[in-house]
């Protein structure tokens, strides 16, 4: 057996482990489960060692170069007192990294946030609505309705009546209509990912066997 | 008093990053620049600290026996050999943490998002209901998205794949450019509530 096989024989069982909840609640779905929990612990640990401990923290506190940063010691202190936090005694530490965590992160979303998820998608709204064919024209005015009717919906300072109300039932239509299409679209990726999981089962693990069994392949 | 500091130390980060987008000279460029991977490596130790909790969750499952404790040895094995593989071998191609990262994790990973295929359809059969007009164009888009997915669709009636694509570019994308627009307005609206210190109940105290 190579390691190849092996590979192939252990992303096979676990994935029959999980499938295997579709009759049941059973012992061989949670072993899978807590495998891929502890699993899926160890590999964002590594992954946050790898990609921003040691690149960020790391090797600016000690440049190539050679020497020692000093600066750099004060966010691996505000780290530990993070992890303070496992401590009662002393957890009242990790309120100052929680203070640092969200005050960096309420500044920086702030603009981020205003910048692409406002003013980009208000620019992007901004259509003409009297170039291009007759589909285009009616496509337009639909987004610019929908957007504009779904903004008023969200808005809750007024009460939803009068012309107010009715574009805010304009506002519901389409938010219906989008939460539809993004219902399908995701029920449609999880069986795409289905499917790959069907595939392998099918083209990768089964023909393994009779290899295994020396009959031949 | 305990929450006066963690208050100021929110203040002060958060003005500093606004700034910085406002205001790119020095020294507000320098401050900002080195506050924004200050937070990666602060925020990066919750990692550390989620992965410890886990860890101490179960191990008091198993201490005091409670309820599939039998099952929480396979989840502190489990993360310890990710993690003992990364650290001694390294994470590279072909090395045993990218081994058990190709044959494990990411096939797990695949098929528990796969299951949730089986599970959102059963949801849905039981919970959607052509009731009123607008649950009928709910259901509606659904099915018009879902079938333009496939090649069915197409043959059907070839006008159902483009059906999908002027849902999914028109309509969709009005829908979630309001949901996006309103989102973004709270964000904006809570960062300065956190940032002034109105909003304080992360740190435990009240609003």
């Amino acid at each position: 057996m190579n390691w190849e096989i092996l590979g192939i024989w252990l992303g096979a069982l676990v994935t029959l482990c999980l499938y295997s909840f579709l009759y049941r609640d059973n012992p061989f779905y949670k072993f899978a489960e807590h495998l891929f929990v502890g699993m899926s612990a160890g590999y964002w640990v590594i992954y946050t060692i790898e990609n921003v401990l040691k690149p960020n923290w790391w090797q600016q506190m000690f440049p190539e170069g050679g020497g020692f940063n000093w600066v750099w010691v004060i966010p691996g202190i505000f780290a530990l007192f993070m992890l303070a936090r496992i401590i009662p005694k002393i957890a009242g530490l990790s309120r100052m990294a929680l203070g640092m965590i969200i005050g960096a992160g309420a500044g920086l979303n702030m603009v981020a946030f205003f910048q692409t998820n406002a003013m980009a998608q208000v620019k992007g709204t901004i259509l003409s609505l009297s170039s291009g064919g007759v589909w285009d024209i009616f496509s337009n005015i639909v987004l610019v309705v929908g957007v504009v009717s779904g903004l008023v919906y969200f808005f809750f300072s007024k009460a939803h009546t009068g012309i107010f109300g009715k574009a805010a039932n304009v506002g519901i239509t389409i938010l219906m209509i989008a939460f539809g299409a993004s219902f399908g679209y995701t029920i449609m990726a999880r069986i795409s990912l289905l499917i790959g999981r069907c595939q392998f089962l099918l083209e990768d693990w089964l023909p393994t066997i009779p290899r295994l069994l020396g009959l031949g392949g | 008093m305990r929450l006066v500091i963690p208050l100021a130390i929110t203040f002060v980060t958060g003005m500093i990053m606004v700034l910085h987008f406002f205001v790119p000279h020095q020294p507000i460029k320098f401050l900002g620049d080195n506050l924004q991977e200050w937070y990666m490596i602060v925020a990066s130790a919750a990692i550390f600290l989620g992965a410890l909790n886990l860890m101490h969750v179960h191990l008091r499952k198993i201490k005091l026996k409670l309820k599939n404790w039998k099952y929480s040895p396979i989840t502190i094995i489990g993360f310890l050999l990710m993690l003992v593989t990364g650290l001694i071998y390294g994470v590279t191609e072909g090395k045993p943490f990218d081994f058990m990262f190709m044959n494990l994790v990411a096939p797990m990973g695949a098929t528990m998002f796969s299951l949730l295929a089986f599970f959102v359809a059963s949801a849905a059969f039981r919970a959607f209901r052509a009731s009123n007009w607008r649950a009928t164009l709910l259901l509606t888009a659904a099915f018009i998205v879902m079938l333009g997915q496939v090649p069915i669709g197409a043959m059907i009636w070839d006008k159902i794949p483009l059906a999908k694509v002027w849902l999914m570019s028109i309509p969709n994308t009005a829908g979630q450019r309001a949901v996006m627009i309103g989102a973004a307005m709270g964000v904006v609206s809570t960062s300065l509530r956190m940032i002034f210190g109105i909003e304080r109940s992360y740190l435990g105290g009240t609003d």
